[in-house]
């Protein structure tokens, strides 16, 4: 089961919307070992697609960068279907190298319920699993936009 | 020489869970046959045909070789390399 603060599902709504017709995509980090995302990043959508995705190799190697220097690692790699229904491509499939990683699918397309699901993917294997969405009406969405500047990141341990 | 490589964590079952690993070459090429020597299967999970296999972004110093000199990009004390998955889908 993932479980997911209330501010961050919609952070990732917002993002689909705002970068519909181009899929959007992004992750959210938490501190290592905790599986509890906290930090949502959006990422440019390198390909500018409708139908497909890549994070940019540059602004990808600062953002781990950053997550390393924070303690964070990755924990979910989110991404929006924007005319189909929320569940893993054949691409998304073969991209899918991290079992732990917790995989999330958009759909923009209102015909497509459930917009939001959660997969785990290993070695092509597709398993959905349920999402808890918590409350966190109170506190804003801690989200991070691309990083430009190299000033913030430290060296690596 | 010696360069230093930081192994994601997808592949770190293949190098006793080390993250940070050194290795011996002039170019990226040789460091992953360095690698491979080193760490036995590591060499297919980063290269398919000869290639840098599409899941996987290797850097040089932050540059992607992607956008340098690919696999024969040169290498010299004091160079990092990173490993990353590469993040994509349809």
């Amino acid at each position: 089961m993932l479980n997911l603060r209330s501010d961050l599902v919609e952070a990732m709504f917002q993002q689909a919307k705002q970068d519909y017709p181009i899929e959007a995509c992004g992750l959210i980090a938490g501190c290592i070992g905790s599986n509890r995302p906290t930090r949502l990043i959006r990422m440019c959508n390198a390909a500018q697609s409708a139908t497909e995705f890549y994070f940019d190799s540059s602004e990808q190697l600062q953002v781990w960068k950053t997550m390393e220097a924070r303690g964070e690692e990755p924990l979910v790699i989110y991404h929006s279907h924007t005319k189909s229904s929320a569940y893993p491509s054949w691409e998304d499939v073969e991209y899918a190298t991290e079992p732990n990683m917790h995989y999330v699918i958009i759909s923009n397309d209102p015909h497509c319920q459930p917009a939001l699901r959660s997969f785990r993917i290993q070695k092509g294997i597709i398993v959905e699993e349920a999402i808890k969405v918590l409350n966190f009406a109170n506190t804003p969405a801690q989200t991070s936009t691309p990083i430009t500047s190299s000033s913030c990141i430290k060296e690596l341990p | 020489m010696t360069i230093v490589v930081y192994i994601p964590t997808i592949l770190r079952s293949l190098t006793n869970e080390q993250k940070r690993v050194e290795a011996d070459g002039t170019n990226v090429l040789a460091i992953i046959d360095d690698l491979e020597r080193q760490y036995p299967g590591i060499k297919p999970r980063l290269m398919l045909h000869d290639k840098l296999h599409r899941f996987i972004n290797l850097y040089v110093n932050d540059n992607d070789i992607r956008f340098s000199g690919e696999l024969e990009t040169k290498v010299k004390s004091d160079d990092t390399i990173m490993i990353l998955p590469a993040v994509a889908g349809g």
